[in-house]
């Protein structure tokens, strides 16, 4: 075929057009496949809050980890008081002890992160890689940490947590452990999932 | 006699006239002339082809009785063991096959590298099969999720996560690429629609752009010189022999028999590796809140692991979790670019000078060393050793534009060496 005579400036412009649109339609198009990678309305109805009864948990003992929320792991540890008199004496050693970092709803930055004082929930999954750590309470020398004061390990790739969930500085973890969305409905009845209207 | 034959040349006759098919088994095996001096090292992409067609038959035989479900997919795995007959020969032969695969492509890689495989003309073969390489990482991880064992759960659990490590994003990232808040059947599924279906199909497609491109340049050998520059009056190279029969019966045959030797005895015998090629953690069901003491990905990927683990240290602002992802992503990206990063003017190591002999031998050896570094558990000495050793691995390509310039090189004969 010749060239000869050829327009090319109205070729361009439907080449051009052809594109725009066939681009447009490309974009159009991927929206279901890339919506469809979502969670399902099943999925997110199963993430729905969970209640909790703590009444059986021994100061100084952890209820979990319990496949509780979104499955992941939660940790519910109900501290002593001789934990939570150790718990700021070394926060020189914490990358973020004033849990400055989004990792906590409002109710739950505080010295203790927790809502009552002696009760931790935290989301028991390493911010690292999302490993599970291990509830360490134990006071003694451990094989990666000599002034162990108690708190979480993660085996995983060796990332420490206090008592209180908060990162130790100089482990891969960037953050503190995620403390969920919970309120107590009761003395004995954790909600976790949901503040109950307090944020 | 004659009469067969010429029917043959017949109904040959009228396929021609409607689908080059003589043409085409001219041009890629009767006559494609591939060089006369292949070695050892040239059986690699065969046996990698043999692999991939055992993946495929096999991969399908075993979706016949497997369930991607969270609930059914371990039991399924049991029950293809112990009750679908020859089910555990199936499953090991696809097992094994993973490792298998990924041996003959380390070696077939490892080739290229030594005679300078991926330079002018051969960038696109390089390309593409930096391509397959990476799918088939993608195939292997996420094959390895199906049998929801514990360490199929905590090994995609750490791989999934990585992606949280992207700033602002990578929570909702992690979120969609799971389907769920969690690892979960949702996740299995869709990683089963992917191995099975998606990944295989992108890898046949580069399988076959890699084949093209390297018929349409040619070959490179041992010696990296070009078979096509003597030819004889028929325009054949001198050097150069059909690769049907010649590679096919009296190279490619021999060598796949023995090949097929030591995969039957792997399979047979060693089927787990002793916990290399099937870790132990995964003879348990998966447990959401149960992290195996050591989570170690199949070997195939730890030496990416050893550097993913090595970055430990915050730098120009980024956290140590982004580091470790950018290190180790940027070490399966950087081979990708190996074309225009070798300057020197010969193509193969035997002619090359001193530098790219000691950095390619310092390569291989941190690639093994990290290899094994991803298998333990780190501590501070393993991680500093696999911090030197990731600094080599990016030495090896990075400084490859000085090393393959300033080095003196030896002179490349005409014709090709039969040593």
């Amino acid at each position: 075929m010749s060239d000869e005579g050829v327009n090319s400036g109205r070729r361009n412009f439907l080449i051009g057009a052809t594109t725009v649109v066939g681009s447009a339609g490309v974009v159009g198009v991927a929206v279901p496949f890339v919506g469809s990678f979502n969670p399902s309305a099943r999925t997110l109805a199963a993430g729905a809050p969970v209640k909790i009864d703590i009444s059986k948990l021994v100061p100084g003992q952890i209820l979990g980890p319990i496949p509780a929320w979104r499955d992941k792991p939660i940790f519910v540890v109900k501290r002593t008081a001789e934990m939570l008199e150790k718990l700021n004496s070394e926060n020189q050693r914490l990358a973020d002890p004033e849990s400055e970092r989004l990792q906590q709803p409002e109710y739950a930055k505080n010295e203790t992160r927790s809502i009552k004082r002696d009760v931790l929930v935290l989301v028991g999954l390493c911010t690292h890689l999302s490993c599970s750590p291990k509830f360490r309470p134990a006071v003694e020398p451990q094989d990666f940490d000599e002034n162990w004061i108690g708190g979480f390990y993660c085996p995983c790739h060796g990332s420490k947590f206090d008592l209180a969930g908060r990162v130790y500085a100089g482990v891969p973890a960037p953050s503190n452990l995620e403390v969920p969305p919970h309120f107590y409905e009761s003395d004995s009845i954790l909600v976790i999932g949901e503040d109950g209207g307090v944020a | 006699m004659a009469s067969i034959q010429e029917s043959f040349k017949n109904v040959m006759d009228w396929v021609d006239d409607r689908l080059p098919v003589t043409e085409t088994y001219e041009k890629h095996m009767s006559k494609y002339y591939a060089p006369k001096n292949f070695n050892f090292w040239y059986y690699f992409g065969i046996f990698a082809f043999v692999v991939l067609i055992n993946q495929l038959l096999t991969g399908v035989w075993l979706t016949m009785s497997y369930n991607p479900t969270g609930e059914g997919a371990f039991a399924s795995v049991e029950y293809i063991m112990r009750d679908v007959e020859y089910g555990w020969m199936l499953r090991y032969m696809h097992s094994t096959g993973a490792s298998a695969f990924f041996v003959v492509i380390y070696l077939h890689m490892f080739r290229g590298l030594m005679y300078g495989s991926y330079q002018k003309p051969r960038e696109l073969i390089w390309l593409f099969g930096m391509l397959i390489y990476v799918a088939l990482m993608a195939e292997g991880f996420f094959g390895y999720l199906l049998p929801w064992g514990n360490m199929s759960f905590w090994g995609a659990q750490v791989i999934v996560s990585l992606a949280s490590a992207i700033p602002f994003v990578g929570e909702d990232i992690a979120v969609w690429v799971r389907g769920d808040f969690n690892m979960s059947g949702v996740t299995l599924n869709r990683f089963f629609a992917l191995h099975v279906v998606l990944v295989p199909l992108v890898l046949l497609v580069l399988v076959v752009l890699h084949i093209l491109a390297l018929h349409e340049v040619g070959s490179n050998n041992p010696d990296g010189v070009d078979i096509k520059k003597h030819v004889d009056e028929d325009g054949k190279p001198l050097d150069g022999i059909p690769f049907h029969p010649f590679y096919t019966i009296g190279h490619d045959l021999p060598g796949t028999v023995i090949f097929l030797f030591i995969f039957c005895a792997v399979m047979f015998f060693y089927p787990d590796g002793g916990g290399y090629l099937i870790e132990h953690p995964n003879y348990e069901p998966a447990d959401p809140l149960k992290t195996p003491e050591l989570i170690a990905p199949v070997w195939y990927y730890t030496p990416f692991y050893s550097m993913l683990r090595a970055a430990t240290f915050p730098l120009f602002g980024l956290d140590a979790k982004l580091w470790g992802l950018i290190v180790m992503a940027g070490a399966i990206a950087i081979p990708f670019v190996l074309p225009w990063l070798d300057k020197s003017p010969v193509k193969s190591i035997r002619y090359k000078g001193m530098g790219s002999k000691i950095f390619l031998a310092l390569f291989v050896i941190s690639f093994f060393i990290l290899g094994y570094l991803g298998t333990v558990h780190p501590t501070p000495n393993k991680t500093l050793l696999a911090q030197v050793c990731t600094a080599i691995y990016f030495g090896y390509f990075l400084l490859m534009p000085w090393y393959t310039s300033v080095e003196k090189t030896k002179p490349v004969p005409e014709r090709v060496t039969m040593k």
